[in-house]
Formats: structure tokens, sequence, C-alpha cells
């Protein structure tokens, strides 16, 4: 119970005392300018617009704070009598809709310019799924997975929080630079939003929809952003990390990723021993399952049930490759069937199996797996 | 017609309330009805206003201490109901009830059984809708405006609840609507012609209209995802033929006239109360009402700003951009007014004048971010973060919610005869001015660095403005017990007040004696 009571405790004595936990001090106040054209033009608006209501504010609050101080009835002045005059009040509507239409002007033309539909040399499909992104590359061939790598110990300050905190994923999108980048964006299963600041692209992840949003990144480096559409449960845990590389580095990296691809069918295609299933399965499920289902197999119930000693994994092996790749409509559960690898799915499911004192000691071979999907 | 009028009249003249419970349970009288508003509004209130109290207790540093994401999601969607139509709406038809039939010469509402009706079934919706934090599967936990399908296929059961309390919610708000209409159309002493009505009067005739206008839209979208959840159809499922989309059109459709549903009162509110301490007539009275009018048409063009990252085509952004920048010409013209009304006036600054002044200061304010959202490319970045919620809390906060504290102060001598503690009163004004400003400034700062909206956690860089926040809104927070302790002590041992109340206020009720008889204008007063 007392337990339960110290996050308050520390709560209430750290805002009497402001103490701050290690943290770093940013202060940060503004937009960040970014990196690509796009991005420095909707800067460029952010602050003129920003002056422009500055400008405005310093005269309305002016007049109004002067006649505050100047027309107290303590100072035994007496009120005037006015109170209409249409020529002011066409003064004061005609006034504000020119400078509306000041704004208008560069707003409209760096809206075109953010929709420049023109050839694209790269296409990647982005598609949320609750919790994570998909990236596939359309030519290349190379598809993968990018989840957060942020340690839970982290999030629940067993541990000191490191400087990328939240905003780290095990596999960035890596892109090159000095290319036009055509992202289509999608959804598996609710809406998301696709948000990374430094190039100013924002697009609405949404089931059934493909939106569509391009770029041109100038300069290598590593481009931070978040979900930006409340998705469910771990809507605060999706980051988003892009990379972006000289031509060169970004050759040897899909080069690496496509051969890592022609791996993975061997492996698909191996007869794996229940140690190394086991092995493996650890790892898929520390990435996938533990949001949900915790890393000891005892779930949240009663949205997010145990796993260990449940009727379908320890039940017939049928039901519960069913389960995992199909998913359970109406439910949180969803079908992993295409986010993950045959090799991940036979390796999950066979860890599930006998995790935890979960002891059925049997498996299912990864190619096994590949058959069922194949026929379907 | 008159005289039907007066005999009738006269066999209730002498009648008191009744007593015990039934007097509020049976109530038809307007001044009851008003009091049941408030004080329901107040309890929802303090209720939705713990729940921000949980969410800023978690946010006030990085990492997960005291909710899971699972419960953190069901207090900023609990809070945001509660407060819009928990809060909000019912303290404004509250101060409806209370002014408009004693501003107009009415002897009451037009349709009193209904009046009565109507907030009657509000405790029922709420309690249908906080009944699901007790429920298994938790309260529902996909924002206040709930997009499909996460509040679709991917809601928990409880979402039904939330549907019901919605639509009673909604009944409540459209039989309002129509005995406001009703009453400001039909009970108006004969000489007051509607270009003399007071604002608040003509503010609330048209908040009137924009309810009985959208709440049927808000009924038909969350009846349509009733469908979806438990009859099989696809309104809002791609998988189904739906589009999810087409849930967001549906529901800013009713959302943004609802936005100006919350804060037209307020203008007029602000407009009763600063001529009163200018000691000076409130200047461009036509203006206003035109401004007001203009805003409410506006409201219906400009929903699809909330969209703008949804993947709309280009010359759909242009429009909506365009007419959401107009939006800010009928605003500027209220503010000037108010600001030429304050000019060269006599001023004095008592607890109301205090939370009208900061409310056209700290709505400007919000106004200006409203501006910068309204810019489609700029709005890619601003978009979802917690810049878009210091928008809306400045909008909302010092907005709404100063609004009605400035009636209460205003209004409150003229409804129980006596005078609230001006110390005190002064003392919750500059507290809440504090806390709010420290609350929802530093928000800005973090929604433009890249802070999104609706995470319980965050990245390190985010961490000392959330601090800040966090102080703010438990100052905010817990200043509001003490707005309690004012009223209540203004009613148990308030020092009389006399029926003026204030130095030489407009209007007819300050015609008829502090506090107000229980049946006011029998028969219709003169206008000058």
């Amino acid at each position: 119970m007392f337990a339960k009571a110290i996050p308050w405790i520390r709560f209430l004595a750290g805002s009497f005392l402001f103490y701050s936990v290690s943290i770093r001090a940013d202060w940060e106040v503004n937009m960040t300018p970014g990196v690509t054209e796009v991005s420095r033009q909707v800067y460029d608006l952010h602050m003129i617009i920003f002056w422009i209501c500055v400008a405005i504010g310093v005269v309305v609050f002016g007049i109004m704070f002067w006649s505050i101080i100047a027309h107290r009835k303590s100072l035994g002045v007496k009120p005037a009598t006015f109170h209409e005059s249409t020529t002011v009040e066409i003064i004061w509507t005609t006034i504000p809709f020119v400078i509306l239409i000041g704004m208008a002007v560069p707003a409209t033309s760096a809206l075109i310019d953010a929709y420049d539909t023109s050839e694209s040399e790269i296409d990647i499909k982005i598609t949320g799924y609750q919790w994570k992104w998909h990236y596939d590359y359309l030519e290349e061939g190379v598809g993968f997975f990018s989840n957060l790598s942020t340690p839970a110990d982290e999030i629940y300050n067993r541990v000191d929080k490191t400087d990328n905190y939240l905003l780290e994923v095990d596999e960035p999108l890596v892109v090159p630079i000095n290319k036009k980048i055509r992202f289509l964006v999608t959804a598996n299963d609710v809406i998301h939003s696709w948000w990374v600041p430094a190039i100013a692209v924002k697009k609405d992840a949404i089931p059934g929809f493909v939106n569509e949003a391009w770029t041109v990144i100038p300069e290598p480096g590593i481009y931070r952003g978040q979900c930006a559409e409340l998705c469910g449960k771990d809507h605060g845990f999706m980051p988003i990390v892009v990379e972006a590389k000289t031509q060169q580095d970004y050759d040897v990296w899909l080069a690496a990723r496509q051969e890592a691809a022609a791996k993975e069918r061997e492996l698909r295609d191996k007869v794996w021993t229940l140690e190394g299933l086991m092995e493996r399965g650890e790892k898929v499920y520390a990435t996938n399952c533990t949001a949900c289902h915790n890393a000891d197999g005892s779930g949240i119930p009663p949205a997010f049930p145990a796993l260990k000693g449940s009727v379908i994994a320890t039940g017939p092996i049928e039901g519960h490759i069913d389960v995992v790749l199909n998913g359970r409509p109406g439910t949180y559960m969803s079908a992993f069937g295409p986010q993950l690898s045959p090799v991940e799915l036979a390796a999950v499911i066979t860890y599930e199996r006998n995790a935890w004192g979960n002891s059925k000691d049997d498996m299912v071979q990864p190619i096994d797996i590949a058959n069922m999907q194949a026929a379907e | 017609m008159s005289a039907v009028l007066e005999s009738h009249d006269h066999s209730h003249d002498h009648r008191g309330p009744a007593k015990g419970w039934r007097r509020w349970v049976y109530t038809t009288n307007h001044k009851d009805i008003g009091t049941l508003y408030l004080w329901f509004s107040f309890a929802m209130f303090l209720t939705g206003g713990c729940m921000a109290l949980v969410i800023r207790a978690e946010l006030f540093e990085p990492g997960l201490q005291i909710v899971e994401p699972e419960f953190f999601n069901q207090m900023t969607t609990m809070h945001g109901l509660i407060m819009v139509f928990g809060a909000v709406m019912p303290a404004f038809v509250g101060l409806a009830n209370w002014l408009i039939p004693m501003m107009i010469g009415a002897p009451d509402m037009a349709l009193p059984r209904m009046n009565n009706l109507s907030f009657w079934i509000l405790p029922f919706a709420f309690a249908l809708l906080l009944s699901t934090l007790f429920m298994e599967e938790g309260a529902p936990n996909f924002g206040w405006t709930f997009y499909a399908p996460l509040s679709t296929t991917y809601a928990p059961s409880t979402v039904t609840y939330f549907i019901f309390g919605v639509h009673i919610m909604g009944v409540s708000s459209i039989m309002g609507a129509i005995n406001i209409i009703a009453t400001i159309l039909n009970l108006r002493t004969p000489q007051m012609t509607m270009m003399k009505m007071p604002l608040f009067v003509w503010t609330w005739l048209i908040t009137a209209y924009l309810l009985i206008a959208v709440m049927p839209v808000l009924a038909g979208v969350v009846t349509m995802m009733l469908m979806d959840i438990h009859f099989g159809t696809s309104f809002f499922s791609a998988a189904g033929g739906g589009d999810p989309v087409l849930f967001q059109h549906v529901f800013w459709f009713f959302g943004h006239p609802e936005v100006y549903i919350m804060i037209l009162p307020a203008f007029g509110i602000v407009s009763q109360i600063i001529p009163t301490f200018s000691r000076k007539k409130l200047f461009g009275y036509t203006s206003m009402v035109y401004a007001t009018s203009s805003i409410a048409f506006l409201s219906f063009i400009v929903w699809a700003h909330h969209m703008f990252t949804t993947g709309m085509p280009l010359a759909g952004e242009l429009f909506f951009m365009y007419a959401t920048m107009l939006i800010a010409v009928p605003t500027g013209v209220k503010v000037f007014n108010w600001v030429a009304t304050m000019f060269r006036g006599a001023m004095t600054f008592e607890t109301p004048m205090l939370f009208a002044v900061s409310f056209v200061v700290l709505f400007t304010i919000g106004g200006f971010s409203g501006l910068m959202l309204a810019i489609a490319p700029v709005d890619f970045q601003y978009h979802d973060t917690y810049f878009v919620v210091a928008h809306f809390h400045y909008v909302l906060v010092p907005g709404a919610i100063f609004g009605i504290f400035a009636g209460v102060y205003y209004w409150l001598p003229k409804w129980c005869g006596k005078m609230y503690d001006e110390r005190l009163g002064k003392l919750h004004f500059w507290l809440s001015f504090v806390g709010m400003n420290l609350t929802f400034f530093p928000m800005h700062f973090v929604g433009l660095a890249g802070m999104p909206r609706r995470i319980p956690d965050y990245a390190l860089q985010f961490a000392d403005f959330n601090q800040i926040a966090s102080v703010g809104a438990f100052i905010f927070g817990i200043t509001q017990l003490l707005f309690l302790f004012i009223v209540i002590k203004t009613i148990r041992n308030g020092k009389k007040a006399s029926a003026e109340v204030w130095d030489n206020p407009e209007g007819l009720e300050w015609t008829i004696p502090s506090p107000a008889p229980y049946h006011t204008f029998s028969t219709p007063p003169d206008v000058k």
C-alpha cells in the first residue's frame, strides 16, 4: 500500500521544492527550422505570423492597459459618453482583413510547395500498427518493423534515462540525401500519424487510405519524431527515427539489408531445434508481446489476458497458431501473421508454449508456418 | 391577452417554493432550475478537474510513476468530456435560466416543465458515463474526440455507455436550446425590441440556434458508432467499405460550432460586465450583434481545419484555411469594441471586472494561437501537439470558465441578496490567473518543441516546462475550492446587497429587489 503512495509523495514533495531528477535542461521554446526547404519555409511562415500577432497584441493591449491605468475612477476621471461610430467599425474590420490577405499569400505558396507531386526517386510505404511502424521500400524489396528500443526499466524509473529516451528505435528508417522521397502512409488498425518535425512532414496513417507526402533531405543526420494521433495504450511509445545517409552509405546499408532478407529465407527453410526456437522466440516476444502480455506472461487482465498457463498457450497448437497469425477480432489482439516473418512466428509460438512454466514441449517449424500462410 | 396573463399569474403569485427535496425535483421555476444547473456544473467542474490533476501529476516528470498509459487515456478522455458537456455547457444553461427571463422582463421560461426535464436527465447521463470508471474494462479511452476506428472496432465495451450518455446530454441540450429560443422570441416585454436586448440574451439566442443545428449531428455520429459496434454496419470501418475520415467530417461539423457554443455566452457575459465597471455604455452594440452572428455562420464552414493532416486535396486545404482565417475579423471586432468601451471610462476593478478584463487579454492570446493554427502548412507542425492543447485551454479556461466566474460574481448578489467577500474574490481571481497561466503558457513551448498531445510519458527535453505546468495546475485546481468556500460564505452570511448592487448597472434584472423574488415580472415591465 505504502509503495503505491511513494510516487504521490515524491510528486508532492517535488512540486514544493521544485527538485529535478537528473534531466536534460533544454528550455526549448520554439519550433525547429528543420533541414528541408519546406520545413524552413514553414518555420519562416510561423515566425512571420507570430510577429504579426505580437504587433497586434502590443497595439491592442497597449491601448487597453493605458486605459486601465489612466481612466480609473479612483483618479477622479469622468466617463465619456460616446458609444458608437460606424467609421471606426469599418476601419477595424478592414485593417484586419487586409492583414489576413497579407498572411494568406505566403501561406498559400508554402502549401503549394509542400504538395509537390512531381516524380519521386524512392517510394517508401509507411504502415502504422498498434504500436510500431512498418517501412516498405517498394522498388528495393526491403521491409521491416521499427519498434521503440527504450527499455521498460527506463520507463518505470528503475534505471537512469538516457539521452534519446522514448525517441529511439531498433531499426530506423534509412534514406539517402538529396533524393526526392515519396512516403505512402497508411495504417493496419487505427489511425496513427507519422510526424518528423525536422522535415515538416505530418501525415495521418488511416486504415483503408493511402496518403502521400514528399520530402528531399539535403543533409545527413538522424531526425526524430513521434506518432501524433492518439492510437491507444502505447500511443506515446511509438517513435520515428529517420537516418539520412549519403548515397554511398545508403547503398551499403541497402545491400546489407537485402542480404539479411536472403538469409532470413534460408533460416525459414531449415529445420530448427527447440532450443534454437526458444532463444529466438524470447527476443521476438520481448519486442512484440511484452507491452500487453508482460515479460513474465502474466498479462494485464482483463483487457490483456495472461499467457502463463492460459488455455490457448497450453492447448492444441493449431489453436495457438491461429490466434497469433489471425488475431482475435473485437479484442486488442492483432493479427501478427502479416507483421512477423515465419521464423519469428514459429519462434514466438514455441516460446510461449514452453516459457514461464508452460511446458508443452512441442514446437512448430518456420517452414510449416510459411506453408500454412501460402495455402491461405 | 395581457388580462388573461395577469389573472393567470395572480394565482401563482403567493405560492412559494415547495419544501425539502420536492422543491428541487418538481420545480418548474427558472431560478431554481438555474441554481440546479449551476451546482451540477460546479460538481462536474471539480470532477473533471481532479482528472486533470491526475494527468498533470503523471506528467510532472518523465517516466511512468502514478498511472498506467491505459488509465491515463481514460483520464484525458473523461476530463475532456466532463469539462465540455458537464461543466461548461450546463453552467451556461444555468446562467441562461437565471438571467434571460429577468433580462427580458419575462415571468419564467416559456416551457417550464421541459426545463425541469432537460435538467433532470443530465445527472443520469453523467452517472452512465462515470460508472464506466468502475467497470472491468475501464472508461472510454479514445480521447474526447473519439475518432473511429479507435472508438468502434478497437474500443472497450464501455463505449456503449458513453454513446447513450452522449445521447442523453444531446437531448438535454436540444430541449434547453428550444426553451431559450421560445423564451427570447415570445416572452420579451413588449417594448423590448430585438435590438434592445442585452448582449447576453443575444449571444445566447445565437448559441441556442447553433445547439439545435449541431447536437443532432453529434447524436447521428454516435448512433453510427453504435450501429458499427453492435449491428454490423461499416460506416467507419475500411474493412467493410466504410470510411474512418467520414467520422472526422461528421464529428467536426458538430465539434467546431460546439467550441463557439462554449464561448459565445461568455462573450455576452463580458459585454454586460465591462460597461458596468467602465461606467460607460457598451461601444458598438449593433456591430457586436452582427459580429456574433458572423462568427456563428462561419463556424459551420471551417470544420476541416481540424483535419489538415488527413490528406485533404490542396483545394480543400486552401478553402478551410481561408475560411478559418476569416473568423479573426469578427472576433477582432468584438475585442476592439470591448477595448473601446473601457477607453475613457471611469473604471473600477471588482472581482467580476478582473475576470472580464483578463478574459479579454487571455482570450485574445488564445485567438492569436488560433490564427497561427489556421495556417495549413504551419499546422502540419502544430497539429496534435501541446501547442493545440495550449491554444484551446487558453480559449476555454480564461474564455469560458473565467466568463462563468465573472458572471457568477456579478449576479450572485442578485441571486442570493448578499454580497460576496471582495477580498477573497480578488484572491480567487489572482490565484486562478497565476495558476492558469503557469499551467498553460509553457504548453506553447513544449508543443512547438515537438511534444505530441495525449501521451503519458515524454522525452527528456520537455521535462522542465512540464514540471512548471503541473505546479500551475495544482495551484489552479486547489484555488477552486476557495471559490466554493466564497460562494457558501456569501449565501450563509454575506452582507446584505442593494437592488442595484453595482454602480448604476444597465438591465431589467437590477430593477427588482435583491434577492430576486421567487416570481418576477408577472406584469411586463417598461423599457426606456
